[in-house]
């Protein structure tokens, strides 16, 4: 195989699709459970929760978003047969997902711009929560989907193989347990790092919330992987084959270890320290997924290598990602710098 | 209705949907990089004001042209999924690109909106400036991918020999691209400055004529007519253009079903297909030939030298492309008149309401121009979708589902079209006081 740079460029490829995964989960992924906690404000500084939740978000999360595009376009560009047949298998997934990323955004700016407490407020803001909740619990459930071996290609992973040859079994691919269980996960985790997020970004009264509400989510978020793990056992051969070999014991316990460790820090009030914990942590799972999911990207018949497009494609996209980021990383510092540097309720 | 039918209209109105967001999401920061330098230059409250108004607006558009446009990114797999498998590989460096270029705008605009305390008058000028080029450029980048659909060079290597492939050269040293780009990406600033333009001339007509106003209805007619200026030229470039490689494409446009030296060019008219006839045209002898080749006597190839299973539909691509033509004639003359108006005749007869009204039916011509044109050459394509490469018939999806998806977004995007016409006129509204 010709490489790049000394680097097996499908894995580079497949790698910079990975951190974008990351980046999303947990920027974006902090800005849907934003959404969870606006709908859920409640008692007596419910409206200064949700200001909190406003300002916190409202210069940010359509750069956030753009990670899912940039997740999106690595998919289609560098392995365009997975992603045929992703769309093929989970044709209405992906669709309820999307109302749910329409209406999300749509309803988020909608909401801004209308008068607060006004009966077409209160509709955009339900919206808004409720789209919040659905989108990433389905995205977690399509994670679980192409784990589970309930996605099959007939015949293989070729342009050809996508007219007749892909099947589902929602049952197993996304009604499972376990991607339930991982669609529950993901907003557990979604929830948990925004409030966590939020604790930073507030003072008072409402920091104190925002603190109960993290760990209130941090409870079920320890609650949902202790329940995972056995029904991966049982019901996701592949996950469980690669959870339970030896050389993962490090990485879940440490996972195990960085939960507590947050939650810790958020009981004794180390906001920054939890904040960058609760990073890790969901660092970690997704990690751990993607170690245990490798090389599948649609477990059991596509691979990694079979959906990879031709080299010039891959070594492009390569190619242009240390430009790109040239100049997104000093921008994206300067965008954080100048609104999460100073944010005050 | 078959899945192909059900296919191809989900992603008509979801391009049709998106593109008008797009537009305004180019255009737009052009208009409040506009505004905000006149006040960084003069100092005059209402130019800042109008920046402020101008970028409230901007921020609810480029949300909505956002989640649109991410939605079509998945569009593009669920409605086509044998497409993007074959040719994801292709044109998908353009959208890596156009990625590059949407994280700046959505960065900057978020410095944009929300930065006006926190930003020096300048650094924030500046933002709008990245906000601007970038969103040039994504609208640049990301038609590559649709000239690569038109002109799909290198398409067998994909089949045969994929790794020999010229990523850089099938989509950017493409000839489709550089004048598919310029027109169409000028064609944003056209819809935006006439639609701009008509919102503050209807708003004029019910008597709100002060000097804020004034100063943007003039300095969005002035960015329209600049582009719209430029649109025949460009029009007429990207005509030869297909005339030299998309010969079903022209003949469709013009209804041109012979085979002929010194064809005609044809202005208006119904085409009617069975009889291989076009009724209530105006003919210009020799004009198409003249147009598409420079040479009054030189041969037009006819719908009838294509075989009848590879014609797009003649009627849309025929009316589409008038339509779009009429607009782009009708569209600089009412606004060098206008613009006559006011400099001879004074402010006060460019406010009487003839005038005003001519600017509220252009308002719309921009975007009808905009979208007629895709609907040229997206319709005009077919039934390819990769031109002579891939039946559109070939990529669609096979899954079950398609009328549901299609019904829900029908509906989703009607009701955040309407929402959002409503939500814009109240905008408007809070901007009312003062000056
Ligand atoms: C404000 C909008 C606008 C205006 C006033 C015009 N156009 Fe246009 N036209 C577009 C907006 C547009 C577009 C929507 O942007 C298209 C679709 C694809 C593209 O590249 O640009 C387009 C496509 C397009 C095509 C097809 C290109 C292809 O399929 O590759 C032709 C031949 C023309 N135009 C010709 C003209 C002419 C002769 C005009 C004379 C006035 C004109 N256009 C005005
Ligand atoms: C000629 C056609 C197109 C033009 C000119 C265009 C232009 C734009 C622009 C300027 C934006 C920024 C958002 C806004 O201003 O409202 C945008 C957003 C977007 N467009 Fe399009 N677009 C086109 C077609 C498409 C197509 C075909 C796709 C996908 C298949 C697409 C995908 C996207 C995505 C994913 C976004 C969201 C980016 C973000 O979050 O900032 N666009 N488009
Ligand atoms: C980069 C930009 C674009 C890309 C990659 C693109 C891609 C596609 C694809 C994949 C289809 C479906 C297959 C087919 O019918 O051939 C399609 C059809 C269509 N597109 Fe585009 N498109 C782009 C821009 C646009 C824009 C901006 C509009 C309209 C405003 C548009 C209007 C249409 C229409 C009307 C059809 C349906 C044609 C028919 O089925 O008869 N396209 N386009």
């Amino acid at each position: 195989m010709q490489l790049w740079y000394g680097l097996d460029p499908v894995m580079a490829i497949g790698a910079a699709m990975l951190l974008a995964i990351t980046a999303y989960a947990v920027l974006g992924g902090a800005d849907f459970g934003g959404g969870i906690w606006d709908l859920l404000a409640t008692g007596p500084r419910a409206s200064l929760q949700r200001q909190a939740i406003a300002r916190a978000m409202g210069p940010v999360w359509e750069a956030n978003h753009v990670w899912l595009i940039f997740v999106l376009v690595i998919l289609f560009t560098a392995f365009p047969v997975a992603f045929g047949a992703l769309s093929i298998a989970l044709f209405g997934l992906f669709h309820a997902a999307l109302a749910g990323i329409v209406l999300r955004g749509a309803a988020f700016v909608f909401r801004a711009n209308t008068a607060a407490d006004s009966a077409g407020w209160r509709t955009w803001a339900s919206v808004f929560g409720a789209a919040s909740i659905i989108t990433p619990f389905l995205l977690g459930t399509a994670l679980g989907a192409v784990s589970s071996g309930g996605i099959r290609l007939a015949g293989g992973a070729t342009v050809g193989s996508l007219a007749a040859g892909v099947s589902v079994n929602p049952a197993q691919a996304w009604f499972s347990p376990v991607s339930l269980g991982i669609g529950a996960l993901t907003l557990a985790l979604m929830a948990y790092l925004a409030a966590v997020f939020l604790t930073v970004e507030t003072e008072g009264a409402v920091q104190e919330d925002f603190r109960v509400r993290a760990l209130g989510a941090g409870v079920a978020v320890a609650l949902l992987a202790a329940a995972l793990l056995p029904l991966t056992a049982n019901l996701s051969p592949l996950l469980w084959q690669h959870l339970s070999r030896p050389q993962s014991a490090p990485p879940m316990l440490a996972g195990a270890l960085l939960a507590a460790f947050s939650a810790w820090a958020v009981g004794t009030r180390r906001y920054k320290l939890a904040r960058g914990a609760a990073v890790a942590e969901v660092v970690i799972v997704l990690w751990g997924w993607a170690f245990a999911q490798w090389p599948y990207l649609i477990y059991p018949d596509v691979t990694v290598y079979q959906s990879a497009a031709a080299l010039p494609t891959i070594k492009f996209v390569l190619d242009a990602l240390p430009f790109g980021f040239a100049l997104l990383i000093p921008s994206l510092w300067f965008l954080f710098a100048v609104f999460k540097g100073h944010t005050r309720v | 209705m078959t899945n192909l039918i059900l296919a191809r209209t989900q992603m008509a109105y979801s391009l049709g949907f998106h593109m008008i967001f797009a537009a305004l999401g180019v255009g737009m920061p052009l208009l409040m990089l506009l505004a905000e330098g006149l006040w960084l230059k003069t100092r005059q409250e209402r130019y800042l004001k109008l920046a402020k108004t101008w970028a409230k607006a901007t921020g609810v558009l480029f949300a909505i042209g956002a989640v649109s446009g991410t939605a079509l990114s998945f569009e593009m797999g669920l409605l086509w999924p044998r497409f993007m498998a074959f040719a994801g590989a292709t044109i998908g460096p353009a959208f890596a690109l156009e990625g590059f270029a949407f994280f700046l705008e959505a960065i900057f605009l978020g410095l944009y909106l929300y930065g006006w305390e926190r930003l020096s008058p300048l650094a924030h000028w500046l933002c709008g400036g990245v906000v601007a080029i970038a969103g040039a450029a994504s609208s640049a980048l990301v038609v590559a991918s649709n000239g690569w659909m038109q002109n799909p060079i290198g398409a067998d290597l994909l089949r045969t020999n994929p790794a020999a492939m010229d990523v850089v050269g099938v989509l950017f040293r493409n000839p489709a691209w550089p004048i598919m780009t310029v027109h169409s990406t000028i064609s944003t600033y056209a819809a935006t400055g006439f639609a701009v333009a008509g919102i503050y001339a209807w708003g004029a007509l019910r008597g709100r004529t002060d000097a804020l106003r004034l100063t943007a209805l003039k300095l969005a007619l002035a960015v329209g007519v600049l582009a719209a200026l430029v649109m025949p030229v460009t029009g007429d470039a990207s005509a030869k253009a297909v005339a030299v490689r998309q010969p079903s494409k022209l003949a469709a446009m013009e209804s041109q079903f012979a085979t002929e030296r010194r064809a005609p060019l044809r202005i208006g008219g119904i085409p009617d297909v069975a009889n291989r006839k076009v009724y209530l045209s105006v003919e210009i002898p020799g004009g198409l030939s003249w147009l598409s080749f420079g040479d009054r006597n030189a041969e037009v190839k006819g719908l009838e030298a294509i075989p009848r299973a590879d014609w797009p539909n003649v009627p849309v691509t025929h009316i589409a492309f008038q339509v779009m033509v009429a607009a782009g004639t009708v569209m600089p003359v009412v606004a060098f008149w206008y613009f006559w108006l006011l400099v001879k005749r004074g402010r006060e007869s460019a406010l009487r309401p003839w005038p005003l009204r001519a600017l509220l039916v252009t308002a719309p011509l921009g975007f009808v121009a905009l979208e007629a044109g895709w609907v040229v050459t997206e319709v005009g394509r077919q039934p390819w979708m990769i031109y002579q490469v891939m039946r559109t018939a070939d990529a669609v999806t096979p899954a079950a589902g398609l009328p549901w998806a299609f019904a829900a977004f029908l509906t989703l995007y009607a009701l955040l079209g309407t929402v959002l016409v409503l939500l814009l006129n109240r905008l408007r509204h809070a901007s009312e006081g003062g000056t």
